[in-house]
């Protein structure tokens, strides 16, 4: 265990890590938001769910700083006396389970698709990437609609409700697969034809064992690029779908709903309901990019 | 009386090039001396990694940061130009000094007829009107052997063969009139035929124009064929020069008689090809004193001061050589004396 | 390269046909097709005539048939939120979201492409740092956001341009363009800067990226070797060669901004075709979801083949048959 420590501090990719204090700045940024998220419900200072703590005397407040604020309610109140901060910590929560299990699906699905592809080839090969040209000439956030869309009409409004956050991140899922597809079937392809893999098969492994084994750890450094970069694109799709209304349910508001639900209030000077929801959106959509941009400059063998 | 050298058209003195890297500063160019004569033909020949190629580099100006030139001077017609300004050397280049690179395909941008960069060179170093460059382009497509040159010089860089695109670089090289041109590998990415034609234009231009080439490469063959001299380098260092036919037929330096050693003779009949055990060091990791002392078969003779010492260029016969084995002071301490043993001899490396 | 355009056709109308089959299925099994094509207070004879016209007593491959000849023509039946054919309100909202669309993409080329270039020409300077970051930030800032924090700053506390709407506008036959009135030019500025962000930090990265992989080329090392004016060889090479897969993928973009004017419609409750589908699928208003697949499909395709001859227009390599290479050694 130590020699993997140590492995690890001597190794390029902390040598640059250190040498980036942006990039220091943005992981810990983003390991409190994900912190705050994921404790949200010991954490947070407030419950916003539990109707009998809302006091609708207390909606509207402002920011603790103001001349009107209150200090429990730090970052103020919405129309329904909810405190800001506690409903963001919840937000942040649904956003980061959405997006993380959206690209986890994703990349599953990609994964697999792209091993299948790359080393059957012939037809099948052909057919997924046929598929996944056309996909790609179509932004994410359009299919993303599609099948969020198909969905409701299908189960009707109540019966969408139910199962609305796992068709959301299935949706978001499929709109992003191609990327991981097409990566790995690249490396696929370049394995195939090595020798080892046809030692492999002459001793008789199973052609899945190999692809495991073997094309998976090679493939892994890009794909974890892909797939850094993809939470933040995929948390900033399921804040538009939420935004649009046709996200997540009420009962479970992510930063989109929080956003949708404070534009109502910014004309009449409640500012705070929808910037600091959205704030915390970039935050965390910022930090998890700066993370993914440097971990790409970091693991690119070109730029060493 | 005597009487005066011609002044060599380009010296090169103590040249030091280094890379600050992560892991320390590494010198992949370590104090080299050179000169070229005009209308010369020096080859610099080494294994990849030697620095010949950074050496040529720094010559034109054209090292890639964060490399950089540590130590020494670069003299053109005896004027200093390795610390010229980034914008009065680049008056130089193409002017009194060219460059032609190994790949003729990526040499040349695939989006401009080669009569626009043809043009636009000699445009950029000559006073003359559009009309006269281009009459000028056509003489030089048609001097470097490229039929129709009137037609072609309106075609696209992929509308030539391999051989026929360096004849295209070449004459780009020569747009400007440059009295050196540095000739990276320039037949390596070539069909073996048609290196053949390339070196001997090459050979034409030069006495043709008087201009002097440095040509860099790992290849003997071109090397013998077209050089006038050769150094040879090893770890960023010269470790021979001299007259081409010296160096080739009685190599003096231990690393170069390896190399001729282990070039196929067809008029020779030999069972094995000479080998010379190990290999060139890595810019971190270069022995003290002599860089070729580890893989050195005569280090016996000459004692421990291939170790300690760092040889300059020593005479040796009829070409200069870096090594002890030519030292005339005596320190040697190696078990034969080196001043009995005949340094003209027929040289055995051990196999 | 005949060949070449053929077989691009081919591949889009194999699109524009998965499209409409998506489309149709949208159509003909999520909802009821009789109901999607009439007004709700049709009677029991009325359904059985359109169920006879409509063909739904027909095999499926003549059902697909008639729905393609019908989108072909532009026939998608009636909203069924807003009761109206669904042809018309397209007709309508379309010139709002292509105006909308066309002034973002001018703006991603005019801001993205110098930017590009500067942070690729100065990388060491604290001004590329600073413009690298923030196009980080660009990316990392959701469309809508930009356009409610917009919104705050210039119609909320400054005043200075409208929230919402598109000002006034005049009819050129049947386009309505709000380019000609100072309303109109007030109203599209914000909702533009707002489309327009994404594409701008696209394209300034897509310029950068390409412009340093070009300055690194042997044929950019040879250009400096015979001693090239630094303008002739950033600007005069590097720069043309940047340009021609930009150019390109700039041109795909154009789909992706016609999709996204979607949220920004949305926020500045633009009357777009876009504000149009975001309806329709809240209230899943069929007709309309299927038509806008179609019309979008036949945009990115149409978009997608210009852009494929863009690249023989642009780069000679495509462009000269194979006939004129070679000539000897």
């Amino acid at each position: 265990m130590n020699d993997t420590f140590k492995r690890m501090r001597e190794s390029d990719l902390w040598y640059s890590f250190k040498r980036h204090p942006l990039v220091i700045v943005a992981a810990a940024a983003a390991l409190i938001c994900i912190l705050g998220a994921l404790f949200a419900p010991w954490l947070a200072p407030h419950n916003p769910f539990d109707l009998k703590t809302l006091n609708l005397l207390d909606a509207f407040t402002p920011p603790a700083w103001t001349s009107a604020g209150k200090a429990q309610f730090f970052l103020g109140t919405d129309d329904q006396g909810r405190d800001i901060l506690s409903t963001i910590m919840h937000g942040s929560r649904v956003s980061l389970t959405v997006g993380i299990c959206a690209v986890a699906l994703s990349m599953v699905i990609g994964i697999t698709l792209g091993l299948l592809s790359g080393y059957l080839g012939g037809a099948l090969d052909s057919f997924i990437m046929r598929v996944a040209d056309v996909q790609l000439s179509f932004p994410a956030i359009l299919i993303a609609l599609l099948i969020d869309g198909v969905a409701r009409v299908v189960m009707g409004k109540d019966g969408h409700d139910d199962v609305a956050v796992y068709v959301l991140i299935f949706a978001i899922a499929a709109s992003g697969w191609v990327q991981y597809a097409r990566t790995v079937r690249g490396s696929t392809l370049v394995e195939r034809n090595k020798e080892y893999v046809q030692a492999a098969r002459v001793i008789g492994r199973k052609p899945l064992a190999i692809m495991f084994s073997h094309v998976l750890p090679n493939v892994m450094g890009p794909v974890l690029v892909l797939a850094t970069l993809h939470v933040g694109s995929a948390i900033i799709t399921e804040a538009t779908l939420s935004f649009l209304g046709v996200g997540v349910p009420p009962t479970q508001p992510s930063l989109g709903t929080l956003i949708r639900i404070g534009n109502d209030f910014l004309f009449s000077g409640e500012w705070w309901i929808t910037v600091f929801p959205g704030v915390m959106l970039v935050i965390l959509v910022l930090s998890i990019n700066i993370l993914g941009d440097w971990l790409r400059d970091a693991l690119n063998p070109k730029l060493r | 009386m005597t009487t005066p050298l011609p002044l060599p058209l380009l010296e090169v003195r103590n040249l030091r090039v280094q890379f600050p890297t992560r892991r320390g500063l590494l010198t992949a160019v370590d104090d080299i001396s050179l000169s070229i004569a005009p209308g010369e033909v020096l080859g610099v020949v080494g294994e990849s990694g030697a620095g010949k190629s950074l050496t040529g580099a720094a010559i034109i100006g054209l090292l890639e940061p964060p490399g950089r030139i540590a130590s020494g001077e670069i003299l053109l017609n005896g004027r200093r130009i390795d610390n010229l300004s980034p914008e009065e050397f680049r008056k130089i280049r193409g002017r009194e000094i060219g460059a032609i690179f190994q790949d003729p395909l990526t040499s040349l941008n695939p989006l401009y007829t080669i009569g626009r960069q043809i043009t636009e060179t000699i445009l950029t170093h000559l006073d003359v009107s559009p009309a006269e460059a281009k009459k000028r382009a056509i003489d030089l497509l048609n001097e470097v052997g490229i039929p129709a040159a009137d037609k072609r010089i309106d075609h696209y860089p992929h509308q030539f063969s391999g051989g026929m695109r360096q004849r295209v670089v070449i004459s780009l090289a020569l747009a400007a009139q440059p009295k050196l041109i540095i000739a990276d590998e320039p037949t390596t990415a070539l069909d073996v035929s048609i290196q053949a034609q390339i070196i001997t234009l090459l050979k034409k231009l030069c006495r043709e124009h008087g201009t002097s080439i440095m040509l860099v490469t790992h290849d003997m063959g071109v090397i013998a064929e077209t050089a006038d001299r050769v150094a040879v380098m090893y770890a960023g260092r010269i470790v021979e020069i001299g007259p081409v036919a010296e160096v080739i037929h009685n190599p003096q330096h231990p690393y170069t008689v390896g190399l001729m050693g282990a070039i196929p003779d067809l008029t020779k009949e030999v069972e094995r090809l000479t080998q010379i055990d190990g290999s060139m060091p890595r810019l971190n990791a270069i022995p003290s004193g002599c860089a070729f002392n580890p893989r050195c078969t005569r280090k016996v003779e000459v004692g421990s001061r291939c170790t300690t010492e760092r040889p300059g260029l020593l005479p040796a016969g009829k070409t200069q050589a870096a090594c002890w084995l030519y030292a005339n002071d005596g320190a040697n301490d190696g078990a034969n004396n080196p001043a009995n043993h005949n340094v003209n001899a027929p040289q055995t490396v051990a196999v | 390269m005949l060949a070449f355009i053929i077989r691009r056709l081919l591949q889009s109308i194999l699109v524009m046909l998965t499209v409409g089959f998506i489309a149709f299925s949208l159509f003909n099994f999520v909802g009821d097709p009789v109901s999607l094509m009439l007004p709700p207070e049709a009677t029991q004879a009325d359904r059985e005539d359109v169920r006879k016209a409509l063909g739904l007593d027909q095999p499926f491959y003549v059902q697909f048939g008639t729905f393609l000849v019908n989108a072909a023509q532009g026939n998608f039946g009636i909203s069924l939120r807003l009761g109206r054919p669904v042809s018309q309100l397209l007709v309508e909202r379309l010139p709002a979201t292509l105006e909308l669309a066309m002034t973002a993409a001018v703006f991603g080329l005019l801001v993205g492409i110098p930017m590009g270039v500067y942070t690729a020409l100065k990388r060491d300077k604290w001004t590329s740092k600073v413009l690298l970051t923030g196009s980080l930030v660009g990316v990392s800032l959701p469309n809508f956001l930009i356009g409610i924090f917009l919104i705050l700053i210039f119609a909320v506390w400054l005043g200075w341009l409208p929230s919402f709407g598109r000002g006034e506008t005049k009819m050129i036959g049947f386009w309505s363009t709000g380019f000609l009135t100072t309303e109109g030019l007030k109203a599209i500025i914000l909702p533009a800067i707002t489309l327009g962000f994404y594409p701008i930090t696209l394209i300034m990265r897509l310029v950068r990226a390409e412009m340093l992989e070009v300055l690194r080329t042997d044929y950019i090392k040879f250009a400096r070797a015979r001693g090239l004016t630094n303008n002739a060889v950033h600007f005069g090479h590097a720069l043309k060669n940047t340009l021609v897969p930009v150019i390109t993928i700039t041109g795909l973009q154009l789909g992706a901004i016609i999709a996204f004017a979607i949220i920004t419609e949305t926020v500045f409750q633009w009357p777009g075709m876009g504000l149009l589908f975001i309806q329709a699928v809240q209230f899943a208003d069929i007709p309309v979801m299927a038509a806008y697949l179609c019309l979008i499909g036949f945009i990115f395709v149409v978009v997608n083949l210009i852009v494929d001859l863009l690249y023989f227009a642009v780069d000679p390599r495509l462009r000269v048959e194979r006939s004129g290479a070679g000539g000897g050694h």
